[in-house]
């Protein structure tokens, strides 16, 4: 970079208007930053070799030996031809035949419609919260009509649709449900606790709020699910039950608290003194003064580790497994349990990853254009 | 649960009043028929990821043996098998899930065990499939016996009964072996197959499969044919609700009873009109079985009706995977399936 500016502040001279190829474009930059030096070539070379090798070997199985469909046997499908193809070819058929197992896990067959119809609300949500055009209070109310409409689609008993209780949810719209409330919830709850934990005037509440953070990130997420599945019914009277999904949901939503309120915290420490003293100076009230100037200032500060711990949590949503919830990825290795198709495992997960990468990287890709945005006002 | 938590029963009556006397009353004398009856669907607990057993199929639909007993439940307490709301359950839930109440049977192929009939406060109905240990070697290691496994290496997954057994086993024969253990069931059958083990032990019914899914290089492997454990499964329920106890178990023999006087869901409308008064009694045409356990006299013929007998489950089931029937064919095929008389 440094040395074409120079070359084209230097070439206002006549004679050398224009830089010669072997100084800038696509060759230039080639010979500067893979063949700089024979060590560098070679490795170049070497590491291009190994790409293409991998690369080819991936796509003659995921594409040209491929298996797309298998024939019909007696016993539903038959899939002798992608046991023989095992290592060979990939058999995306187990994809085919799954794939609504996979997405939408014991919902009636029949009315799967309304779970793929709450994805795409989900989705929609998101899109909409993301776009700053929007950010108005009229979002919250269309957060609650969607949400209305998910529990509406999902449970049904009302306009016509039949009732579908909880326990036969699963895959794609459990894994958006857990990480959608989980997240929503619990980062108005990690606001407060970072504030808790630093309001010095009350150490009652300060304390609690210590003990809070410290207790639940003190044990492994995996703890308190158990916890809200096993233990916690034990507690209650017999045939008081409370929903196993709601018990993992507010297992989630604490857990997710604790470590959100950490991160806000940081926000809050990196802000300079001088803020909240300006903000007193002025006469403003506590709350007019967390509102206004500490709380904007401080969460855009933190909006990358506020990011990557949304991405963790994300992900942390298929550990509902092991307490017989069928999200995402429980569906996913289901799916692959029925005899005929055991061992296809590789086929489900490139699925699986596809999925959670599409969401998490959306994620990433608009924290990073958030901050871009914030960053342009501050620097400005 | 009258005679278990008095004091929650009391304040419930208390608070509810008379009505709740009156509803006891007319109640069937087991608080979890009651329940059941009042939701208007059997809530039971399955594994949900053991293929035959219980494995949700394509569509989603629960399928395999556990299943079924479900249905048959169902079918006996409520009339309609399609009225069985699964939970799926884990190794470490499911035993909390029966206890709290979040199910009402457990069907999640769970070993019949005095320390959990004693300790955990639930108690096996039955038993609707007798597993056990085994050994699946190469063919051409040309081993025929569990014996002549000295010193070899044996693939097993942590953690589990398999692991215990064939401790036990090769210490009482004076044997010595390797474990290899692997926790995912697919390296596990990977590691057997490329040859890291000598021979891969697990429960026989799985070992089986296994095999019949190699399709055609079954003949390259061998079950070896000892079988070192006894591993009884069955459903299981709460302790304390007898009338409960006795609905599920009859549930199952009225199954193996079927299949013992050739009843099944094809021809029982015709067998209403039977002769044979083992074959009336069954069906409710004679006889007050039904009201003897609370439920509808023709409940029986219902469970065949819509769920089969025994052979009908387990050729609906176990059979596609390949496994013989075995010891689970019925007492007078030599097997262990037997039912008491039902008069």
């Amino acid at each position: 970079m440094g040395s074409s500016t120079t070359a084209a502040t230097a070439g206002a001279t006549p004679a050398r208007q224009r830089p010669s190829a072997a100084r800038i474009g696509p060759a230039a930059w080639l010979r500067a930053n893979l063949f700089g030096s024979w060590a560098s070539s070679a490795a170049t070379l070497v590491l291009l070799y190994l790409i293409l090798r991998a690369g080819w070997s991936f796509i003659d199985w995921a594409v040209i030996r491929a298996i797309w469909q298998v024939p019909a046997g007696a016993h539903g499908p038959d899939t002798t031809i992608c046991r023989q193809a095992q290592g060979i070819g990939a058999c995306w058929a187990v994809v085919g035949e799954k794939y609504r197992f996979i997405l939408f896990g014991f919902y009636p067959y029949a009315e799967q419609w309304r779970p793929a119809l709450v994805v795409a609300l989900f989705i929609a949500l998101f899109i909409v919260s993301g776009v700053r055009r929007f950010w108005r209070r009229e979002l919250a109310l269309l957060w609650i009509a969607t949400l209305v409409a998910i529990g509406v689609l999902m449970w049904g008993g009302v306009l016509g649709l039949s009732y579908v209780p909880q326990n036969q949810w699963g895959g794609l719209p459990i894994t958006l449900i857990l990480a959608t409330f989980g997240l929503a919830l619990a980062f108005p709850l990690a606001v407060a606790v970072a504030l808790g934990r630093r309001a010095t005037s009350l150490p009652a509440v300060r304390l609690l709020c210590v003990i809070y953070v410290e207790l639940i990130r003190g044990v492994p997420l995996i703890t308190l699910l158990f916890m809200a599945s096993v233990m916690f019914p034990l507690f209650l009277p017999q045939g008081v039950d409370i929903d196993k999904l709601l018990r993992a949901q507010v297992a989630f939503i604490l857990f997710a608290a604790a470590y959100l309120a950490e991160v806000v915290r940081g926000g809050l420490q990196a802000l300079p003194k001088g803020q909240s003293e300006a903000a007193d100076a002025l006469g403003l009230s506590y709350w007019q003064k967390t509102r206004l100037i500490i709380l904007p200032q401080a969460l855009r500060l933190v909006i990358p580790p506020l990011v990557n711990t949304f991405i963790g949590f994300f992900k942390d949503t298929s550990l509902v497994l092991i307490i017989g919830i069928f999200d995402l990825m429980k569906s996913g290795t289901v799916a692959i349990a029925e005899p005929a198709w055991q061992g296809l495992s590789s086929e489900i997960y490139i699925l699986l990853a596809v999925i959670y990468f599409a969401f998490c990287f959306s994620m990433s890709k608009y924290s990073r254009n958030l901050e871009r945005t914030f960053g342009r006002a501050r620097n400005r | 649960m009258p005679n278990r938590c008095p004091a929650i029963v009391l304040s419930v009556l208390l608070a509810t009043g008379a009505w709740t006397v009156a509803a006891h009353a007319q109640g069937s004398g087991s608080a979890t028929l009651d329940a059941t009856r009042q939701r208007g669907a059997l809530q039971c607990g399955v594994s949900g990821d053991v293929a035959g057993f219980s494995l949700p199929d394509s569509q989603g639909v629960m399928r395999g043996i556990d299943a079924d007993v479900c249905r048959a439940i169902a079918a006996a307490a409520l009339g309609d098998a399609g009225k069985v709301k699964f939970v799926p359950v884990t190794t470490q839930n499911r035993f909390t899930a029966l206890q709290s109440g979040e199910i009402d049977v457990l069907a999640a192929e769970t070993t019949w065990t005095l320390g959990r009939e004693a300790s955990l406060g639930l108690e096996f109905a039955g038993i609707n499939f007798y597993d056990g240990t085994g050994f699946l070697v190469k063919t051409s290691a040309g081993v025929k016996s569990a014996k002549e496994l000295d010193g070899a290496t044996i693939c097993v997954q942590p953690g589990t009964s398999t692991e215990l057994a064939i401790a036990d086993y090769f210490r009482a024969n004076n044997l010595k072996f390797t474990p290899i253990e692997i926790q995912d069931l697919q390296e596990i059958r990977n590691a057997f197959l490329s040859g890291r083990c000598d021979a891969y032990s697990t429960d026989s019914s799985a070992l089986a499969a296994f095999r019949f899914i190699q399709g055609d290089k079954a003949k390259d492997l061998t079950l070896l044919p000892e079988i070192i454990s006894k591993e009884p499964l069955g459903p299981s329920v709460r302790k304390g609700d007898d009338k409960w106890f006795d609905l599920v178990r009859w549930t199952m023999f009225a199954m193996m009873t079927a299949e013992e006087l050739g009843v099944d869901s094809k021809n029982v409308d015709q067998m209403m009109t039977s002769t044979n008064p083992d074959i009336r009694r069954l069906l409710g045409v004679d006889g007050d079985l039904g009201k003897q356990l609370g439920i509808d006299p023709k409940w029986a013929a219902t469970v065949i009706k819509q769920v089969g007998n025994f052979a009908e489950m387990w050729d609906r089931d176990i059979a596609p995977m390949g496994v013989p029937r075995g010891i689970n064919a019925l007492w007078n095929k030599g097997g262990l399936m037997y039912a008491p008389p039902m008069r």
